[in-house]
């Protein structure tokens, strides 16, 4: 166990330092959720029909969008990896006797840190359009706590399909392909009982729906959340598990 | 855990690899004696890449055997792991880390900490004969320097079998020189032994102690180079060897994958 998180952090630190020397990826991904929240979200602010109680509709969607901006962010990940396979550093990295789950996991938790400055980034402009933003220090830990886990599920979601596709073309258009139903298919940008029964059915499997779930009732005053944050969090654990399970036993595929 | 006292470095026997229809590696048996360098050459296709992803543990066997430090690569993947180093045809060095960074990634994943890593590390700079860059981006470097890296990261946990597929492809005379000059160095003073494929019949018998040629994934011939040589007459080459015994295939150029991968990798060391 001890090795295990020692590789994983082996791992992790060099995605890190990778992604520190050159910040412009996370610049440009920051450019979405502001057009999110600066535009769209002032718009439908003004329409009010969209039933979210006492907030405005701009702090309604402000979760969601946080939730959304990791989604796209992390789901692009396993283009990363394909690339590291053409370039033959997966070859390397797979003839060392570590575990396979601790090279996954080690990339997961590099989503997992990229995902926070995500989160700065979306908390800036959402202070800067007056935002309601709970700044205690529990619900902040609990947002911090979710973007994480998060960034975890989808990009080791994306990293089962880099193993499965294998081509940087394939994945570019699964990728757009998988993005907007789960965002769609998900309560980030209307409450879930607005849905037809069928689409509150699929977004009840849609990890991203209890992430939402977390972030909304703990990111902006007066946010409520469906579910007991333990089922949320509970949910996510299970459903990223199993996707680690499932990469770990994927991944050496992408040497053969 | 198996008895591996005593047992030749590498043993493979009746060793296949079938993708769908295509026999990749046919019935490969070989053994490679300790502290020896031994080359397998072959044209594109022949089967070589195949045969040392399956000794290093990255692909299954279809049937047959092998074992390498002792360990079976089927049964004792993670022991077999720890005893090898391997550097990959492609460019394995990570260009957005350091060479030190890439070190010690490679030290932490082989379970080297502390004291010990810090001196493994340096001991790799120095031997890469990067001390002066080793705190730049890789991809700053020139191709035979990122080779020299990628060896000194492979042997830094002290393995006892290297396996390099083409190590010299699309580097210039002088740093090919300079990487065969590692691997000779890498044989006399610390004992390892090497495998390593190539197309290069200069390299073959300048760095080579045994030679195995296959053909269409079968064991065309083996032996010493000089004794192969001797088969075919007084003034045979290696290269009269290739072709005899590989039938002379090379001109067909192999498989798109192989020749994809063999440019892919001479492209990047530019």
């Amino acid at each position: 166990m001890f090795d295990f998180l020692l590789e994983t952090a082996a791992v992790a630190e060099a995605e890190v330092r990778k992604l520190m020397r050159d910040p412009s990826d996370l610049l440009s991904r920051a450019v979405q959720p502001v057009l999110w929240l600066a535009v769209f979200g002032q718009v439908f602010s003004q329409i009010r029909g969209m039933p979210t109680g006492n907030l405005r509709y701009l702090d309604y969607m402000a979760p969601g969008i946080l939730a959304q901006s990791i989604l796209f962010s992390a789901i692009f990940y396993g283009i990363a990896i394909i690339w590291e396979r053409d370039l033959g550093i997966v070859h390397k990295l797979l003839v060392t006797p570590a575990h396979r789950s601790a090279l996954v996991m080690g990339k997961a938790v590099a989503a997992g840190l990229r995902g926070l400055v995500q989160a700065v980034v979306v908390y800036l402009v959402a202070v800067a359009l007056d935002v309601d933003i709970r700044w205690e220090f529990f619900s902040m830990l609990t947002v911090a706590s979710g973007v994480v886990l998060g960034s975890c599920i989808f990009a080791t979601f994306s990293l089962v399909i880099a193993c499965i596709v294998k081509t940087r073309e394939r994945f570019m258009g699964i990728g757009q392909v998988l993005t907007m139903p789960l965002f769609f298919a998900s309560n980030a940008l209307y409450p879930l009982e607005l849905m037809p029964g069928w689409l509150r059915t699929i977004a009840g499997f849609n990890p991203l729906t209890y992430l939402v779930d977390v972030l909304r009732g703990a990111m902006i005053v007066g946010g409520h959340s469906n579910f007991a944050t333990s089922t949320s969090f509970g949910v996510m654990l299970l459903v990223f598990a199993a996707l680690l399970a499932l990469a770990s036993r994927l991944y050496p595929g992408l040497a053969r | 855990m198996p008895d591996t006292v005593g047992h030749p470095a590498i043993a493979t026997l009746g060793l296949s690899k079938r993708f769908g229809d295509f026999l990749a590696l046919d019935q490969l048996t070989l053994t490679v004696a300790r502290g020896r360098i031994f080359g397998l050459l072959g044209p594109n296709g022949a089967g070589k890449s195949t045969a040392i992803k399956i000794l290093t543990t990255l692909l299954d066997a279809s049937s047959g055997t092998a074992a390498v430090a002792g360990f079976d690569v089927a049964t004792h993947p993670v022991e077999v792991r720890r005893r090898i180093g391997y550097v990959p045809q492609l460019l394995s060095a990570d260009g957005g880390l350091t060479a030190v960074e890439n070190l010690n990634l490679s030290a932490r994943l082989h379970g080297l900490h502390g004291a010990k890593r810090t001196q493994r590390v340096d001991e790799a700079v120095a031997f890469a004969g990067i001390e002066t860059v080793a705190h730049k981006l890789v991809r700053t470097y020139s191709g035979g320097m990122v080779r020299r890296l990628e060896i000194a990261q492979a042997t830094l946990h002290y393995p006892e079998v290297l396996f390099l597929d083409e190590p010299t492809i699309g580097l210039d005379p002088v740093a090919r020189r300079t990487v065969w000059d590692r691997l000779l160095q890498l044989q006399q003073d610390k004992g390892i032994t090497i495998l390593l494929t190539t197309h290069d019949m200069e390299e073959a018998d300048v760095l080579c102690n045994v030679l195995a040629v296959l053909h269409q994934g079968r064991l065309a011939v083996t032996g010493k180079p000089s004794d192969l040589k001797a088969q075919l007459g007084p003034d045979a080459t290696l290269g009269d060897v290739f072709a005899h015994f590989s039938g002379a295939v090379i001109d067909h150029g192999g498989h798109y994958r192989d020749v994809r991968e063999s440019r892919a990798a001479a492209q990047g060391r530019g």
